[in-house]
């Protein structure tokens, strides 16, 4: 009789126990696949990219990246223009917000009453969350204009007899161009480097600055002998990734760039970037050759961003192990 | 010796003064790009924005069809991602916590997280518009998703390792397999963190502009049918603003408003679900 029921249990808890494993390994094999699918988008993304844009690299070949002949009425297409407008946007972009950006976060982390510390900390990193066409609408109608009254015939006029820098401040102002672009980014990013560097700087052990005060260094030997040295790496990481979001940003840079494919050696004039041609005319894209040009904009433009993103996370990796030792 | 001091004094003073100086023009900024979001957008908010449809040139009208269409885009981008998102991390912080394939899969996430996302659009342009011939509202949602994915794997993969593993092995000792460990032990003290990542991506996506203009596309009118184009608030925000018309200018901004004010008390809403633990 009790030897029945033992068998019954028996029977019962092996079955039970079939169930979980079955389930186990199905869970487990969810999550594992789930896991690779993050792999295989990134995968995707460059081989559609690199099917989407052979067409046009088998025809114009390496002279695509040299050549600025953007024509879809003769379908013919050179990504100059938009590659040099990509990098000079976001290189003035970070040559400003960097500074600024470390400023606040020396501000943030020296210099600030304690009370306030946390609400303006957390006003940056809300602000970073802001979607960019917010950006690029108040650029369009509020800065650009201003730009177009003031800073702009301000740098025509001031440079107008300088060799050189009055072809990088020449030309009529119109408001819109490559540098209302690089400003607009210039204050995009500016949140998101301040709250990356504060983070950083927040990881400098208080031992370190307090033996550096207490040999009677000032607030600004601190930061630059201390702080800065310490969380170089990290900063760089930040600065990157900065630079990463600045070279694909999109919409606040196409409301305001004027989507001009002629090169100009001012600042001033009107250009283009790889994600604002793209905005503007994909969709309007009729020949494949066309749509196949903007896809390899978008493979450069995903080389690009690849590599910088690579390494600012490399760069950060390191901070934060460097951090948790 | 005497001169020294002054000088290291007068360049402390100018350095630190430089870093006020940024963080007010910084934040004056900043406060001044949304006081003229709130300014030129409260201008137009009335009943007619939430109860018209996205009106022709030259009329008034308002942004319903476009705001049901980019909650809608939002909805299935949320319900094709978080799954997904939210396994993988899984694996990562649980059945994967050593293994090489996580460490990869960490790194690959974080480029994805900041990736541009208008190379998220041409992808789904390649792998769904191109295929099926045109573009719909589910080529939007999964370009969508494609960004909701990174943000929760972070968040759930962030939030698991947060979790004591003696807790884990409490469940194991009691017999419970792995997966219901996870499920009744993981999840649910990891819980608040990782509704945040959902909050976070939602936050994310809801301003997303880029990806939607080759996948989506735009729609002027009511359209619930994810196999056509659908109409989106971002997108139309960037067409009516680079449009000549008043109406549709106004339009935009008051768009750009409801975005804005969406994503701050989203971001908000979720900081409060995490702020509250630490605190």
């Amino acid at each position: 009789m009790t030897l029945a029921i033992a068998e019954r249990v028996e029977s019962r808890r092996d079955k039970v126990v079939r169930h979980f494993a079955l389930t186990d390994t199905i869970f487990h094999w969810a999550c594992r696949s789930a896991a690779v699918l993050v792999l295989i988008i990134l995968g995707g993304v460059f081989f559609s990219l690199v099917s989407g844009s052979w067409a046009a690299l088998s025809k114009f070949g390496p002279a695509f990246l040299t050549t600025d002949r953007w024509s879809p009425v003769t379908q013919t297409f050179g990504a100059l223009a938009p590659i040099y407008g990509t990098l000079i946007t976001s290189g003035i972009a970070i040559l400003i917000a960097v500074p600024v950006g470390i400023g606040i976060a020396v501000f943030l982390t020296e210099l600030c009453p304690r009370p306030l510390r946390r609400p303006i900390a957390i006003a940056v990193e809300l602000l970073a969350g802001i979607p960019s066409i917010i950006y690029g609408i108040w650029g369009l109608f509020v800065f650009a204009p201003f730009l177009q009254a003031t800073l702009q015939p301000f740098l025509i006029e001031v440079f107008a007899n300088v060799p050189v820098l009055n072809n990088v401040f020449a030309g009529p102002p119109y408001g819109i161009g490559i540098l209302t672009s690089s400003l607009i980014l210039a204050i995009m990013i500016l949140p998101f480097i301040a709250s990356i560097t504060k983070d950083v700087f927040d990881t400098v052990p208080g031992v370190l600055k307090e033996s550096a005060y207490g040999i009677g260094c000032t607030t600004w030997e601190v930061v630059r002998r201390i702080v800065i040295p310490h969380t170089r790496v990290g900063i760089m990481g930040g600065v990157m990734l900065a630079l990463g979001r600045a070279l694909g940003e999109t919409m606040a840079v196409t409301f305001v760039i004027g989507n001009s494919h002629r090169l100009s050696a001012s600042i001033i004039a009107p250009g283009t970037t790889i994600s604002a041609t793209i905005a503007n005319e994909f969709t309007e894209a009729d020949a494949d050759i066309y749509v196949s040009s903007l896809m390899s904009l978008g493979l450069i433009l995903f080389f690009i961003t690849f590599i910088i993103l690579a390494v600012a996370r490399y760069m950060l990796l390191r901070m934060s192990r460097q951090a948790g030792a | 010796m005497a001169t020294i001091y002054p000088r290291r004094k007068a360049l402390n003073g100018l350095m630190m003064g430089l870093c006020i100086a940024a963080a007010a023009i910084g934040l004056a900024w900043l406060a001044l790009i949304l006081g003229a979001l709130i300014y030129k957008g409260l201008a137009g908010v009335n009943l007619a924005v939430f109860t018209e449809m996205t009106p022709p040139p030259g009329a008034a009208g308002g942004l319903l069809n476009a705001i049901f269409g980019s909650v809608v885009v939002t909805i299935i981008a949320v319900i094709i991602g978080t799954p997904i998102g939210i396994l993988a991390g899984t694996y990562m912080a649980e059945y994967g916590r050593f293994s090489k394939l996580t460490v990869v899969v960490r790194f690959i996430n974080d480029i994805l997280l900041s990736a541009p996302s208008i190379i998220i659009g041409l992808f789904i342009y390649e792998l769904i518009v191109r295929p099926m011939g045109h573009f719909s509202g589910i080529a939007g949602s999964v370009a969508l998703a494609m960004l909701v994915i990174p943000v929760v794997v972070r968040t759930t993969e962030d939030m698991l390792n947060l979790v004591p593993n003696a807790l884990r092995e409490a469940g194991t000792a009691i017999g419970a397999p792995r997966w219901i460990v996870i499920r009744s032990v993981g999840y649910r003290a990891a819980l608040s963190g990782i509704v945040t990542g959902i909050l976070l991506a939602i936050a994310r996506i809801s301003g997303e502009t880029a990806p939607l203009l080759f996948t989506a596309l735009n729609n002027q009118f009511w359209s619930s049918n994810l196999n056509a184009p659908i109409a989106s608030l971002p997108v139309t925000i960037f067409q009516f603003a680079l449009s000549p018309y008043q109406e549709w200018q106004q339009l935009a901004w008051t768009g750009a408003l409801i975005i804005t004010l969406t994503v701050l008390t989203l971001s908000i809403v979720a900081r409060s679900l995490t702020g509250r633990k630490e605190g």
